[in-house]
């Protein structure tokens, strides 16, 4: 049954390099590789792929198989569940991970359709069995009101890697690797992207920032999120939202975090009038230090904080801002 | 046009988190008493984005579901909401299914079904989230997919679908038949009116087994499943929890900054 041999990572792109997820499940495939005795392997898909080639093979990889060509320097559903299929059907990996990002989400449940494998998606953690040498899966179920640990039954063993669940290892610049490239040829597509369409982040990035504040369902008005705003600029951060206020239209969109959201682990989050439902939470729950600031002495998030105080923001944030600012600049 | 709608019949994910029980030994969450099954919300906004073409042209909306008895209560819901009819799917055969079984009883009823144009999902079951069935149910029946979709517009013979990217969209067209799978962004699913829930408790439901469709027992339920259960358990949280009093907000939340500074925070 079991003629799969080796670790496979699809790595994620970001402009010409790695993006930092395609490190993290670097570092995760590396050690699988290493406990089972066995290779990794890294399949990068774009335009471009040379610098971000050794890159992969610094972090860990064995061999990097190439699918460079304009015509994939966009992302393409179709085009993109080929390639991967391709490269499974010829090198039969026993894992094959993905990053739990646009690209993973979009082609893993595909490719694991054709190849007939198995596949656990948002894993927060990934090991080997040491006696059946099969891979086990930790990921978080009920929107993160649970945890589930699951080992694979089928061949490729898919997962899909939530980001910033483990650090990335150190890259070393002197391993050594073997690059290979693909021949991909002519692709059907039955789906064309017409256009893009991308909100101008302002400021620090969700997932880039040290400090966030984040505003929820309790939070009265768009009007409002001003008092945030400068909550954040006091603690040099960002501001976050949970779903409701972006669908109230009262932030941006690419302000969510939670399950569909952005996943963030600043070394601060501040929850202002957030419940502190599972959903949201497991956006955040990689953060360093979680304040929360809420007036319903029965609201979730105080299990979920490490100091908190029960009030109304209107109140609270005003004097919380002030008094930030006072010890800051004492310091 | 002919709209298929797949959706599933879980535990309430509002539900408050400190009624939230597992079953360690049977590996199961047990249901919460007094807190009704509703239909999974991307699923339930799946069956606004098929009304939302009704809205706009001729269309007929079937809803589907695997289920039991309980998940006709979701099937009304989506019938209330003004879809045209409802198919039950539901066999003993089907129960621990995976992703991949699901996707494999859902292409069957397709099959029997044989004629539609565009096939609807919620992009993940808000009880197991793992977003896999849409697309391997397009993969099984041959057709393109697209997920995430916060937008859905028919033109001419085919799709024009706003797909959400991290900060941002992308505008995708596609040939029909397809397989969408919808976002929240799509926007709050309607409420059923009065005359639906009328209309909804005088339909039949028809229910088919897994023979009326033709399945493969070999590739159903949790014989065919790809993946184990080892365990389902509640993380322990490990935040402190300290709570900072103060005479009144604005003190608490004097002393709240006092605090994160001693503790090195700010």
């Amino acid at each position: 049954m079991n003629d799969h041999r080796g670790v496979l990572v699809l790595a994620d792109m970001q402009r010409q390099g790695l993006a930092i997820v395609a490190k993290e499940l670097l570092g995760v495939g590396r050690k699988l590789a290493d406990d089972l005795g066995e290779e990794l392997s890294a399949l990068l898909i774009g335009s471009g792929l040379q610098t971000a080639s050794q890159e992969a093979i610094a972090y860990g990889a064995d061999k990097v198989y190439m699918a460079d060509s304009p015509d994939m320097a966009d992302f393409n559903s179709d085009t993109y569940t080929a390639v991967a299929t391709m490269l499974c059907q010829k090198m039969a990996p026993s894992v094959f991970l993905l990053g739990h990002t646009s690209l993973g989400r979009d082609i893993s449940p595909r490719v694991a359709a054709r190849l007939g494998a198995s596949l656990s998606t948002d894993c927060i953690k990934l090991e080997i069995d040491p006696s059946s040498r099969r891979l086990v899966q930790t990921r978080p179920v009920y929107g993160g009101n649970a945890m589930a640990v699951l080992v694979a039954k089928a061949y490729p063993q898919m997962a899909t890697l939530r980001p910033r669940s483990v650090s990335p290892s150190a890259p070393d610049t002197y391993r050594k690797g073997q690059v290979i490239p693909l021949e991909v040829g002519s692709m059907e597509t039955r789906s064309k992207v017409i256009d893009r369409v991308k909100a101008t982040v302002e400021g620090i990035k969700l997932e880039e920032a040290k400090v966030i504040v984040a505003g929820g369902a309790g939070i009265t008005g768009a009007h409002d999120f001003q008092l945030l705003r400068e909550l954040a600029d006091v603690l040099g951060g960002t501001v976050g939202a949970t779903r409701q206020p972006c669908e109230e239209g009262w932030v941006s969109p690419s302000l969510q975090i939670g399950q569909t959201g952005k996943i963030v682990s600043p070394d601060l989050y501040i929850a202002v009038a957030i419940s502190g439902a599972p959903q949201h939470m497991a956006g955040c729950l990689g953060s360093k230090h979680i304040v929360a600031v809420n007036k319903d002495p029965q609201a979730n998030i105080f299990r979920m904080a490490d100091f908190s105080i029960v009030a109304d923001y209107r109140e609270a944030l005003p004097a919380l801002i002030e008094k930030c600012r006072e010890l800051k600049s004492a310091s | 046009m002919d709209i298929i709608v797949c959706i599933k019949q879980i535990i309430d994910p509002e539900m408050p988190p400190a009624k939230f029980k597992i079953d360690t030994a049977a590996r199961k969450v047990i249901p919460p008493e007094g807190i009704p099954l509703v239909v999974s919300p991307f699923d339930e906004q799946a069956v606004e984005a098929a009304l939302l073409i009704k809205d706009k042209q001729n269309a007929r909306i079937t809803v589907m579901t695997m289920g039991h008895d309980p998940a006709r209560e979701a099937m009304k819901r989506a019938l209330s909401m003004g879809v045209d009819e409802g198919i039950m799917l539901s066999d003993a055969a089907f129960d621990d299914s995976d992703a991949f079984s699901t996707a494999y009883v859902l292409s069957k009823a397709m099959d029997k079904i044989g004629q539609y144009d565009l096939i609807l999902c919620g992009r993940q079951a808000a009880d197991w989230d793992a977003g896999q069935v849409g697309s391997v149910l397009a993969e099984y029946l041959g057709l393109p997919v697209i997920t995430l979709a916060k937008k859905i517009e028919v033109v001419g013979g085919s799709l024009r679908v706003e797909r959400v990217i991290p900060d941002g969209y992308e505008v995708v067209g596609l040939p029909l038949p397809a397989v969408v799978t919808v976002s929240s962004e799509i926007g709050q699913a309607r409420l059923p009116t009065g005359r639906g829930i009328i209309m909804a408790a005088r339909k039949p439901i028809p229910v088919w087994k897994a023979t009326d469709i033709g399945c493969d027992p070999s590739r159903l339920g949790g014989g065919a499943a790809r993946s184990e259960l080892l365990s389902l358990f509640i993380p322990a949280q490990n935040r402190r929890q300290e709570v900072i009093i103060g005479a009144d907000a604005a003190e608490a939340a004097s002393n709240l900054a006092v605090k994160l500074k001693e503790e090195k925070v700010i």
